[in-house]
């Protein structure tokens, strides 16, 4: 398979006041193939943001390298599309503008913008919802706003991290039909960073488990083999699903264990 | 509380206020009234000078005077500090070596610099604009400073994630940020740049409400001061309404501003 973005022996150190360097993931190597779904699970704090923001070029690897089709990447990843965990929509920008402006600063003129940007809302089902501010939208609708505004631009790699962290539970399961909905009609390459395994192994052609920080690696690659197209909330019922979800929750427990301070070496 | 009640009770609060300023100054019950009214005047003669003003028409050339200075000061103030804000806000750097200068400079107390614009401007309407600029451009270029520094930092990485250049980052994040920190300040800065024309008109000028309080302070025509004093302060409370009006047509998409219902 042909590998749309690669992480060469990634390490991320930050520059600590007084103190040195904290290195926060150590040593990545992770090949994401064009079309391929990659989620990546760790224990808060490992660093699978950073890991992210290195492959969308907002981080510079302290060593190693990010390729995108071989090629090095040095500055922003303009061949991604970012989700990202917090609000990021401009507050002063209606929803339809907040997705318009996505086409209008690559030169598209302001009507057609317009106009494809409400078709993208309708696709992420908030069709009448595009005078709104964000501040207007729920959690989940202004979720919906980002998506439309990242994918509007048809990016080759998408980049989320943990998009879908703050909303609640039904939502959450809506979010990820939706994106699997839109994700199934041209395959991008895409790295999903949650820390619900759950819905790692739904969404996922791939699961990738990270060691609790400092130091991170990656010590786990599992492939998930569960057929496609799959409906999120009923997939979790199949008893592959649930072998699946046994044996990686079994290497990612003793990590999780870890980041909250337990030894389970030593408690044994 | 209900809008019309509510302004029942702020004009009893005008209708107390004259009731006690006319008993004071019209009737025996605090000494002697003749008295009272060379401090104080009487509304009756404070509402017939007003009356004057507006049926004469002479009051509209000062009001019109104060209103191009206190607009030229807003306009002139604030476009300057805006520029200067953005401009030191992304230079870090260089906004600290003139930090300790731009403090000493907006403690001065602007009084002082009134003397000295009239000896470089005269005593036309620019010395007061300079006056009036000294008050806002301070108040803006730190709340500019302040909303530049203070960009929501998922917004401003989703913003160039998304592709936008420096130009197009200005003008859909600095900017945008920027402004809701100077239309919070609004009330404050164009107040600002109406006290500035008023002061200046009033330490040396031929036009203009400072000029007509003065002139009258000058003759000890105390209806004159008073009723100048009104007349300013209806200026005020009407450009503080306009104010309003646009700060909540360009401030809808703040989540304060939502109309409740
Ligand atoms: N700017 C920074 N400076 C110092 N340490 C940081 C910085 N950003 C993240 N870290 C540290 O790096 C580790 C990984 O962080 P992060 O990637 O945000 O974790 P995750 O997303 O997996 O919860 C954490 O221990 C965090 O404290
Ligand atoms: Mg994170």
């Amino acid at each position: 398979m042909e590998s749309a973005i690669q992480l060469k022996s990634v390490d991320i150190s930050f520059a600590v006041h007084g103190a040195k360097p904290f290195r926060a993931v150590a040593g990545a190597d992770l090949n994401v193939a064009k079309g391929e779904f990659v989620a990546i699970v760790g224990p808060t704090g490992s660093g699978k943001s950073t890991l992210l923001n290195a492959a969308a070029g907002l981080l510079k690897p302290s060593a190693g390298r990010v390729e995108l089709g071989g090629q090095e990447l040095s500055g922003l990843n303009r061949s991604a599309g970012y989700l990202f965990q917090a609000d990021a929509l401009m507050p002063w920008k209606t929803a339809r503008d907040n997705v318009a402006i996505s086409l209008e600063i690559n030169g598209v003129p302001r009507r057609e913008a317009l106009a494809r940007a409400d078709e993208w809302l309708v696709k992420v089902g908030l069709r009448g919802f595009g005078d709104r501010y964000p501040h207007m939208l729920s959690g989940g609708q202004r979720k919906r706003v980002a998506m439309a505004q990242v994918l509007i631009r048809d990016p080759e790699i998408l980049l989320m991290d943990e998009p879908f962290g703050p909303l609640d539970a039904q939502t959450r399961l809506i979010m990820g039909d939706l994106l699997l909905d839109l994700w199934q009609q041209d395959r991008k390459a895409v790295m999903f960073v949650t820390h619900d395994l759950e819905e790692a192994i739904s969404l996922s052609d791939r699961v990738v488990i990270l060691s609790t920080g400092p130091d991170a690696r990656i010590i786990g690659d599992f492939p998930i083999p569960l057929e496609r197209p799959r409906d999120v909330s009923e997939i979790k019922l199949t008893p592959e699903f649930q072998t699946l979800h046994r044996d990686i929750w079994h290497l990612l427990k003793e990590q999780v264990l870890k980041a909250y301070g337990y030894n389970s070496e030593k408690r044994a | 509380m209900s809008k019309p009640v509510l302004f029942v009770l702020q004009a009893l609060v005008a209708v107390i206020a004259i009731a006690i300023w006319w008993l004071v100054t019209q009737t025996p019950i605090l000494g002697d009234p003749s008295r009272l009214q060379f401090f104080f005047s009487t509304p009756g003669d404070v509402a017939r000078q007003i009356i004057a003003w507006f049926s004469t028409g002479e009051i509209w050339y000062h009001l019109w005077i104060t209103l191009v200075e206190a607009t030229l000061a807003f306009v002139i103030g604030a476009f300057a500090a805006l520029v200067l804000g953005f401009w030191l806000a992304r230079r870090p750097k260089l906004a600290a070596v003139f930090d300790p200068y731009v403090k000493a400079a907006n403690s001065l107390p602007r009084v002082v610099l009134a003397p000295i614009f009239t000896l470089w401007f005269g005593l036309g309407i620019w010395s007061k604009v300079a006056l009036g600029f000294t008050l806002v451009f301070f108040i803006v270029f730190f709340n500019v400073y302040q909303g530049v520094k203070e960009v929501n930092r998922t917004v401003l990485q989703n913003a160039r994630m998304l592709g936008m250049n420096e130009r197009q980052l200005l003008r859909h994040v600095y900017l945008p940020s920027a402004l809701t920190w100077v239309f919070s300040s609004l009330h404050v800065s164009i107040g600002f740049a109406v006290v500035g024309a008023v002061v200046g008109e009033y330490l040396g000028s031929a036009a203009g409400l400072g000029y007509l309080i003065a002139q009258a302070e000058g003759m000890f025509d105390i209806a004159g001061v008073f009723a100048g004093m009104f007349v300013l302060s209806a200026f005020v409370l009407i450009i503080d309404w306009l104010v309003t009006l646009a700060e909540r047509r360009l401030l809808v998409w703040r989540p304060d501003n939502q109309s409740q219902h």
